[in-house]
């Protein structure tokens, strides 16, 4: 009986989320997204400049990226094609989804919590993000502004 | 200059940003931005993307060592990110909208205000205010290590600083900054937030923010993965460095030359934009 009731307190110790533990997770999990992010970055970086180091760079002039470039789906695309500016701009991508996943990580954190109202807030930053991430109608509701 | 001289040239221009940005405490993106356009002619529109994503790197790298010591106070940053990333998606549209001479005019403008605002000595709030309703419902109070044990503090002011976030966003969106000076504006004179609590917990929210702004100038195109590149790998070891230097005691001599760096950066950003040379 008593046991029992130990390994209980136990269990209970070992799978609270409290808000100690959960700021060492984010923390590695900031940490890690940043190097993984960075490293992705180096190996593109090395294949784009063995590649294309001599030609001229051109940045005066806006033109915009290519389409490819500005999607997930087609980041990914040419990352897996082994293409330099592809692959760095995955790391890139990376790099932006790393406070993205910060945010999902609180929002397990307040769920375990049973923090109704903090899982609120944080769903609506996470809604906010992914909006923005996944280029939905770039901004339509913004349409008054167009008369700046 | 080939593309191969043009990257070594502005990783080491980005280093010494990102040593220059951490020291002031302004941030890298400050200093990218016109080190970009002004020295390297680049279009003020991949500047600010560059500049963008390299924010999200020094943001993250900081808050994680931050988390840990237990000064970051993860609710604040949170509730306050609702404000900061719906300003940052307001900027970044009105951003796409504006003549890039009209940006860097403001760029400037917010530049000196930024160096003004993180060059006053900040008032040590005793954190020890009446409690107030508000705070009190969305679990803001809490408490911070010290020299001997935990330190309590309350929060006011939450309507306030949720506005001013607002705007930090939307400063941070349009130009592709880190807004901290804003940031810690709003969490230490607003809500009276004490200190290492609101540099923390800035620094927290600055990732988050930008990372809504950048999926927005990613989509757009603005963002250059040649360009960023170099930005985000000298941008980070340079923040890194900052951080070690801030200790000694050189860098007080060295934050005042910086400021004056800053401003004539900040001068030549809106006489090359009223020139009408964006």
């Amino acid at each position: 009986m008593d046991d029992s009731h130990y390994n209980e307190d136990r269990d209970k110790k070992r799978l609270a989320w409290t808000d100690q533990r959960v700021e060492t997770i984010l923390g590695n999990v900031l940490i890690t997204g940043v190097i993984v992010s960075a490293g992705v970055v180096l190996i593109g970086a090395l294949i784009y400049l063995s590649r294309h180091g001599m030609n001229l760079p051109d940045y005066r002039f806006f033109k915009g990226e290519p389409a490819d470039l500005r999607s997930v789906r087609g980041i990914v695309k040419d990352a897996l094609a082994e293409s330099g500016r592809g692959i760095i701009q995955l790391g890139l991508l990376l790099l932006i989804a790393t406070p993205v996943m910060r945010v999902l990580l609180s929002l397990v954190a307040f769920l375990r919590q049973g923090d109704k109202t903090y899982v609120t807030v944080t769903l609506i930053v996470f809604v906010i993000l992914v909006y923005s991430l996944m280029g939905n109608p770039p901004l339509d509701f913004l349409r008054f502004f167009s008369i700046i | 200059m080939n593309v191969l001289e043009f990257t070594g040239l502005i990783w080491l221009g980005s280093l010494a940003a990102g040593f220059l940005g951490g020291l002031t405490g302004l941030g890298g993106g400050v200093v990218i931005v016109p080190l970009l356009t002004l020295a390297f002619g680049v279009d003020i529109r991949y500047a600010i993307g560059a500049s963008l994503v390299s924010v999200i790197a020094t943001s993250s790298g900081a808050a994680a060592a931050y988390v840990k010591e237990g000064f970051t106070n993860m609710r604040i940053g949170m509730f306050l990110e609702i404000a900061t990333t719906v300003g940052a998606l307001v900027g970044a549209g009105v951003a796409a909208r504006l003549s890039p001479d009209i940006v860097a005019v403001i760029f400037g403008i917010v530049l000196i205000g930024s160096a003004y605002l993180s060059s006053r000595p900040r008032q040590a709030t005793s954190g020890n205010q009446r409690p107030d309703r508000i705070a009190a419902y969305l679990h803001f109070d809490g408490a911070y290590p010290g020299p001997d044990g935990q330190i309590a503090y309350h929060v006011r002011g939450v309507p306030a600083g949720f506005g001013l976030m607002f705007v930090a966003g939307g400063l941070s969106g349009l130009l592709g900054i880190g807004s901290g000076a804003l940031k810690v504006l709003a969490l230490d004179q607003a809500m009276r937030i004490p200190f290492k609590v609101s540099t923390t917990t800035s620094n927290f929210m600055i990732g988050v923010t930008a990372a809504a702004s950048a999926g927005v100038y990613l989509n757009r195109g603005y963002i250059d993965p040649g360009l960023a590149m170099p930005v985000v790998l000298g941008v980070l070891p340079g923040a890194m460095l900052a951080t070690v230097f801030l200790k000694s005691a050189k860098s007080v001599i060295l934050r005042k030359v910086f400021a004056v760096v800053i401003v004539l950066l900040a001068v030549e950003m809106i006489y090359n934009g009223l020139t009408g040379r964006f």
